[in-house]
């Protein structure tokens, strides 16, 4: 079956899928988004985090053909996305315009925006968070979603937020740590 | 393998009668991992997920009609002083991720014993409204689960509505596993004082070949409380009267060994949670009787 959704605010065709393939498939091998990390395909790691209209979800657990007609974000759009959000547009509206113009940055993020990187994605490299990496681009969607609704977390709310995500490297202290950086990047930055 | 992605519930009940075989699938929860894993191929996936007033929900009088698709989420957020069981058994589910797809129509449909919604369904006292192309009916839900893994449904049949009774008493849930998060429940229990009746249910999981309520410990409870005259004084439970009910809720299960517990651990702990829930929510009652926050 073709399955038609907007992934990182484009419109993305996947041809020939299998009725009863993830999400997490078709961002992975039909679409080229190897982000989203298969690891468990039972929802119990956290690594294929994406967002589904807005929400976090476990991407091996949609079914592709539910994913018709959405707005998928994953790792890769990430940092575009936080942009937009700290810029004020609106991301309902990200579908519609494509990838942003450059007049819809804030000051503080010059350039085109290839290869800049969100403030969180930023303060896991800066808090030493990633190890092999595996499980990050989850806990980088994860951790975005709730600073976004949560702006100044405590560890309380940062461990119930990340709680779906797991990571087998770090022992997750400088995955909290990240986090509290991340919240206090964005509170100075306001 | 085909899709079947229904527009609305008159659609999808129409899918149903004409393909019985076809799986319901909303959240995904339990579906997909079956999939992912190789363990079904099912002829037809039916879509759940564009019908709408399947993720809706409206406090009545009486009553919660919970959507079968209200995800967990919300139900922990929007839903704790209606019903405080289940929002506390909502936030015990799974993860973050999980509980923004899942609802109760899952647990249900799967019927899992281990499903976290049923203890607190059973203890709240709920019915569960189906409907196919025949007609609709409400399923009480102490008749819903058949099995191990088996429920009341017919093959035509889709979960629609479960109708919760609103709490009217403090409520508890506790469930017993090796981590907060991503448990699958060794055990769980549930318990609901319902002060407007003088009765108290039950419901216990994961320690049964389905979820059940613990009919002669409630028994023996709604009478003790009755002779004593607790309901009226409000005064502290006779700590015999609390190991007798605990122990006669540990007595309703018939638990298995298995790579999560053994038997005598299951019962045993759930002899712990019940003495304890029927502390917590009995020195709420004495406090004023309101229904709990849920506090997980």
């Amino acid at each position: 079956m073709r399955v038609t959704f907007t992934v990182n605010g484009r419109e993305q065709v996947a041809d020939d899928v299998w009725e009863g393939e993830s999400l997490l498939y078709v961002l992975r091998e039909r679409l080229g988004l190897p982000g989203s990390k298969n690891a468990c395909e039972q929802g119990e790691c956290g690594s294929c985090t994406v967002r589904l209209d807005g929400v976090p979800v476990c991407a091996c657990l949609v079914a592709a053909g539910q994913a018709e007609g959405r707005e998928v974000i994953t790792v890769e759009g990430l940092a575009d996305y936080a942009r937009r959000r700290d810029s004020g547009v609106s991301d309902s509206g990200a579908s519609d315009s494509g990838r942003s113009g450059s007049g819809e940055r804030g000051a503080e993020h010059p350039g085109d925006g290839a290869g800049e990187l969100s403030v969180i994605q930023q303060a896991f490299i800066d808090a030493g968070a990633v190890q092999c990496g595996f499980c990050t681009p989850g806990l980088l969607v994860a951790a975005d979603e709730m600073l976004e609704r949560n702006p100044s977390p405590s560890d309380a709310d940062i461990r119930e937020a990340l709680s779906g995500n797991l990571c087998r490297c770090t022992g997750y202290e400088k995955i909290l740590d990240a986090v509290r950086l991340a919240a206090a990047r964005q509170e100075e930055a306001v | 393998m085909d899709f079947l992605r229904p527009a609305s519930w008159e659609e999808a009940l129409a899918a149903k009668a004409a393909h019985p075989t076809a799986v319901p699938i909303a959240g995904g929860t339990d579906v997909m991992v079956e999939i992912n894993f190789d363990h079904r191929r099912p002829e037809y996936l039916l879509d759940l997920n564009r019908i709408g007033e399947l993720s809706e929900w409206a406090v009545g009088e009486e009553t919660v009609e919970l959507g079968a698709s209200v995800p967990y989420t919300r139900i922990m957020e929007d839903l704790r002083a209606e019903l405080p069981g289940l929002a506390l058994a909502s936030h015990t589910v799974a993860s973050p991720q999980i509980r923004n797809r899942g609802g109760v129509g899952g647990n249900l449909g799967t019927a899992s014993p281990a499903g976290d919604a049923h203890p607190a369904l059973l203890a709240a006292g709920a019915e569960v409204e189906v409907e196919s192309v025949r007609g609709s009916r409400r399923i009480p839900i102490d008749d819903f689960y058949t099995g191990v893994k088996r429920n009341a449904l017919a093959a035509d049949e889709l979960i629609k509505t479960v109708h919760i009774r609103k709490a009217d008493g403090p409520q508890q849930f506790s469930k017993v596993g090796t981590r907060n998060a991503m448990v699958i429940a060794l055990c769980a229990f549930g318990l609901a004082l319902h002060p407007g009746t003088r009765t108290v249910r039950t419901g216990i999981g994961s320690a049964a070949p389905t979820p059940v309520r613990a009919r002669v410990a409630e028994e023996f409870l709604n009478a003790a409380l009755d002779e004593g005259g607790f309901w009226e004084s409000g005064k502290v439970i006779t700590p015999s009267v609390a190991r007798q009910f605990a122990m006669l809720v540990s007595a309703a299960c018939n638990p298995i060994d298995d790579v999560r517990g053994t038997a005598a651990y299951r019962r045993h702990a759930v002899d712990i949670m019940a003495r304890r829930q029927l502390g917590w929510t009995w020195e709420q009652y004495r406090r004023g009787g309101h229904p709990l926050e849920g506090a997980a």
